[in-house]
């Protein structure tokens, strides 16, 4: 499956490693519903590195479309509710 | 509740669904949809220009508070050289106050750094993007049916818009950083300026007057021992010829 880690790129990764994925994935909601930084980026940073280690980045002029999006491992819990609100961090496309 | 990777996803998807819903001819879709990419590129590379000229301003600053320090530190030194502990204390006290505002400056340095770089990376994956976008776009147009095109489009539409997603995320996480850093800067400036911290930085402080004046009180005394002792010698040389 192809996952994006954003701000760094896409990756390819197997199955084990997706599920992997989605276990962290899991955890890193919970870090960021009980607000908890410290966690959610250790958890954030999990992830990043569970997919830039096992999987193969896709070439920068590949087009196809991600299956599951992660966010930057750096963010913080303001951005990371500003990110999910839909309308903060990531600015509309230009239409 | 939902993982963070299933909503990141939808919020890309709806900020995709809004481009994508504009245009109903296949042709047109991906004309516009080209343009809008060339518009974000140049973003990308204004935000990375922003970037680049508020490190500098940093610099500038952290070079002043650098400089300050030294003076500072040297004429400690001088001051309890001329038994002036008082002047001496004040002198570090400052230079502690600045060596503060200087860590502080520093991290915010490395975070421009980091943005800096990832805004260059995120313009070169964004530019492979957009050039095989291009190509891709010609060969439907030349090669597809419209229903067929319309998959095409479709799916070459969301791999691209959600780098321009991606990319979009980067230049605003940037213009934040940068914002962040540019209000520290102004307050420094701003405190300096108003006389608050007073000012560390300009050729004459308080501390400058006064240890100018005990520098050439100390140079007058220097040179009246000098004069006395030749005067001194001269008048014993005197006394030895007869």
């Amino acid at each position: 499956m192809i996952v994006r880690v954003l701000g760094e790129g896409q990756f390819e990764v197997d199955e084990e490693v997706a599920k992997g994925l989605n276990d962290l994935d899991e955890q890193a909601g919970r870090a960021l519903e009980a607000g908890d930084q410290e966690q959610f980026s250790e958890l954030l940073g999990r992830m990043a590195e569970a997919v830039r280690t096992n999987g193969s980045r896709l070439p920068d002029e590949d087009l196809s479309p991600s299956e599951g999006i992660i966010p930057p491992d750096d963010l913080t819990l303001d951005e990371a509710r500003q990110l999910f609100e839909g309308d903060g961090l990531i600015p509309d496309l230009p239409t | 509740m939902a993982g963070l990777m299933s909503r990141a996803s939808l919020v890309v998807k709806s900020k995709l669904s809004k481009v994508l819903d504009r245009a109903e001819d296949p042709g047109e879709t991906l004309d516009y949809s080209y343009e809008k990419q060339l518009e974000l590129l140049q973003n990308v590379k204004r935000g990375i220009a922003d970037v680049v000229t508020a490190k500098k301003r940093l610099e500038l600053q952290e070079a002043k508070l650098q400089q300050s320090i030294v003076k500072l530190e040297t004429q400690a030194r001088q001051a309890l050289g001329e038994g002036r502990e008082d002047l001496a204390r004040q002198a570090l006290e400052r230079k502690s106050g600045l060596q503060q505002q200087l860590q502080a400056l520093d991290g915010q340095s490395d975070q421009l750094q980091a943005q800096q770089e990832k805004l260059i990376a995120s313009e070169k994956t964004l530019s492979a993007k957009v050039e095989a976008f291009r190509s891709q776009k010609e060969t439907i147009k030349a090669q597809y049916s419209a229903a067929e095109a319309q998959v095409r489009i479709g799916e070459a539409a969301t791999g691209i818009g959600e780098q321009m997603a991606d990319t979009g995320l980067a230049i605003q996480r940037a213009k934040d950083k940068t914002e962040q850093m540019q209000a520290r800067a102004s307050a420094i400036d701003e405190l300096t300026e108003s006389g608050a911290l007073e000012d560390f930085t300009s050729d004459q402080t308080e501390l400058d007057r006064e240890l100018g004046a005990t520098a050439s009180k100390s140079q007058v005394d220097d040179e009246l021992a000098q004069l006395k002792s030749e005067v001194g010698s001269g008048e014993q040389q005197k006394e030895l010829q007869p």
